[in-house]
């Protein structure tokens, strides 16, 4: 005699999603021989289950018919009685007989016997089966947490130790996993030549997968963006790397952007990451650059944009567990809220604190961590332009576009006295230099550009040489201009000239240089102003 | 972007007609002051003067401008004067040379008496 120990329960349902071995030993009759029979395998749609339910007691296999598979190897098997287990009206198990070894049938004594030790051992059973699935939950939550447990230190463990330290930048980042970890990620990497690597990237899922990915594609990235300078490339060949071996379903978002720190260049390219916002004396904007995530499609290309982090301006890269968050309501922190923080709050690590503090009263107090958190700032300090002893360096300090539109000179105006500022430039030669960056961007913008907003101009804000340098850049592509008519206000006045024409005249008795430039594709006017003297030198 | 756009109010004082010019004297402007120059000139003044204590930017197109009104002044016989600039507007009017054509002063009453500054040259 054999009894079936497993709970029909459990197993009948799993089936339907898994493989005929799950209930390959469900009913282990005994033959004549006393021997282990082959476990007999009774499907879940099988008729045989529903007349065991139902049966009042034990069941003459030999004697019963139904379209059974099951019940037709219990008759292949020699089983000769089958004996229902119920506990509360389920079934949990069966008893299979083999024939007597008396070769004699089974008496009706027999069955009573047998029908009360069913209903004796049923409920036994039963509470064996619920003890060892109790077994089997905590032991599959031990391994879950012990999961979370591996997955968190592979994370950390890749993370930056310690941030760089670079002379008139503040680099500050912060990363809280949840609970269920996610697969964020930052990085910060030493390049050639004293520029350094920033790096915000995601993994889809979670737990050892996912931090598994996150330390494959950290490492790539690293030993690629030591041979590859730029940004664009390297994410090309990164994820060349990661396709291959990239798990279905999964992949990883990035954004990996290069600083130059003597200029405040950056250099980013972006995997389908959420864009990061860089905040200026203006407002905040984000910094867009196309690409696909990496590990979905080989071949793909990556955008590389760059702007220019002018003295005063920070820059915040971030994951999805910031914008994401929600509060009670199920309504998401967005993205519109995190841009107006960038705007609204100092840079660097206040700007991570105050951020942070908005999420909390944001989620509400005890709400549990959705997902990841990362953020990281990088801020220009005010004064960077300067150096220890007083000395200007030849820097960048801005680069910007404005939209060719009537009256958008003041905003070229008000971005280059921003990026000047620090410079402390005499003030009539700061005037002097407005004028002309107004005039400039006038005539850019409507001779270069003709005031088209799909034409904008470009201005480039440098010091070199002792000189303050504005580039104005439009897409006129006109050669340079010979000498027009010198504006003579008697004739003008006398109607032999018209009223207007004083930009470029303007212009030239506003700056210490004017070069004006073209490649037939761009027209560049640039102006420089000495960035010592007094205020009295003519201009 | 969003200019400062430009207010223009007439008042009379003393037999002359004060413009007072406020927000960005661009090609903006235009409309402003022909209309200021109008109001000013329908009862013949002494003279025009122009307040730029108000004013902020000013460009090319809008030095168009007062070379525009200097030419209708002259036309019509009538000075123009000029008080508040900033001095790197100062500068600029006198780089261009409407300081030879028109008399800048330090302050409204001098403006109003005529009593500084020159005229034609």
């Amino acid at each position: 005699m054999a009894a079936l120990t497993r709970t029909f329960r459990n197993r009948l349902l799993r089936r339907h999603g898994e493989g005929e071995r799950a209930a390959r030993d469900e009913a282990t009759p005994a033959g004549a021989t006393g021997g282990d029979a082959p476990p007999v395998d009774i499907a879940p749609n099988d008729p045989l289950l529903a007349y065991l339910q139902s049966a009042s007691g034990a069941v003459d296999v030999e004697a019963l018919e139904l379209d059974s598979p099951a019940l037709a190897e219990l008759k292949d098997a020699g089983v000769k009685l089958a004996v229902p287990l119920v506990s509360q009206g389920e079934l949990i198990g069966v008893l299979n007989l083999g024939p007597r070894l008396s070769e004699q049938d089974y008496s009706s004594d027999d069955r009573k016997l047998l029908d009360n030790l069913a209903a004796q051992a049923a409920p036994a059973l039963r509470v064996g089966q619920l003890v060892r699935e109790q077994q089997a939950e905590a032991a599959t939550r031990q391994r879950f947490e012990q999961e979370l447990e591996v997955a968190k230190l592979i994370q950390q463990n890749f993370l930056p130790k310690q941030l760089p330290e670079l002379p008139g930048w503040q680099v500050a980042a912060y990363y809280r996993p949840a609970r269920e970890v996610g697969g964020d990620f930052y990085d910060v990497i030493p390049l050639p030549d004293g520029q350094v690597g920033f790096v915000v990237g995601d993994v889809t899922d979670k737990g050892v997968p996912a931090a598994l990915v996150m330390a494959a594609t950290r490492s790539v990235l690293r030993a690629s963006a030591q041979r590859i300078v730029e940004p664009g490339a390297v994410l090309e060949r990164v994820n060349e790397h990661l396709c291959p071996d990239m798990p279905e379903k999964m992949f990883v978002t990035c954004l990996y952007g290069v600083l130059e720190p003597e200029t405040g260049r950056f250099r980013f390219a972006n995997a389908g990451h959420d864009l990061p916002y860089v905040k200026t004396a203006t407002g905040s904007e984000e910094l867009r650059a196309r690409g696909m995530p990496l590990g979905l499609m080989s071949g793909m290309p990556y955008e590389e944009k760059e702007t220019v982090l002018a003295p005063g301006d920070s820059l915040l890269l971030h994951s999805d567990g910031v914008v994401e968050a929600h509060d009670p309501q199920r309504e998401m922190f967005g993205f519109p809220r995190l841009k107006q923080a960038v705007a609204d709050y100092p840079g660097g690590g206040e700007l991570i604190d105050r951020v942070l503090a908005d999420l909390h009263e944001h989620t509400g107090p005890g709400a549990e961590q959705e997902d990841d958190i990362t953020m990281v700032t990088l801020q220009r300090s005010p004064g960077a332009a300067h150096m220890r002893n007083g000395a200007v360096p030849d820097a960048l300090l801005t680069e910007f576009e404005v939209t060719s539109a009537e009256g958008n000179e003041r905003l070229a105006i008000q971005r280059v006295s921003e990026a000047i500022a620090p410079l402390d430039i005499a003030e009539q030669r700061l005037e002097r230099l407005k004028t002309a960056v107004g005039e400039a961007t006038m005539n850019a913008m409507e001779h270069g550009s003709e005031y088209r907003a799909d034409r904008p101009v470009t201005v480039r804000v440098a010091t070199a040489g002792g000189l303050v340098r504005v580039q104005i850049t439009d897409l006129g592509g006109a050669p340079p201009s010979s000498d027009p008519e010198v504006p003579d206000l008697e004739a003008k006045l006398a109607g032999l000239q018209r009223p207007r024409g004083w930009g470029l005249f303007l212009i030239k008795n506003m700056v210490d240089e004017l070069h004006e430039s073209s490649d037939g594709a761009h027209h560049t006017v640039e102006l420089a102003v000495r960035l010592e003297g007094d205020d009295d030198g003519d201009a | 972007m969003a200019t400062h756009e430009t207010a223009v109010a007439v008042r009379r004082r003393d037999g002359v007609a004060v413009i007072d010019l406020a927000g960005d004297v661009n090609n903006a402007a235009e409309r402003a002051l022909d209309a200021a120059w109008a109001e000013a000139t329908v009862e013949r003044p002494d003279a025009v003067v122009l307040n730029f204590e108000g004013a902020g930017y000013i460009n090319s197109s809008g030095i168009a401008l007062i070379v525009g009104m200097l030419a209708k002044g002259r036309a019509a016989g009538i000075d123009l004067r000029a008080y508040g600039l900033t001095p790197h507007y100062r500068e600029i009017f006198e780089i261009t040379r409407l300081a030879d054509f028109l008399a800048i002063t330090n302050d409204e009453d001098s403006a109003v008496r005529g009593a500084e500054g020159s005229r034609d040259g």
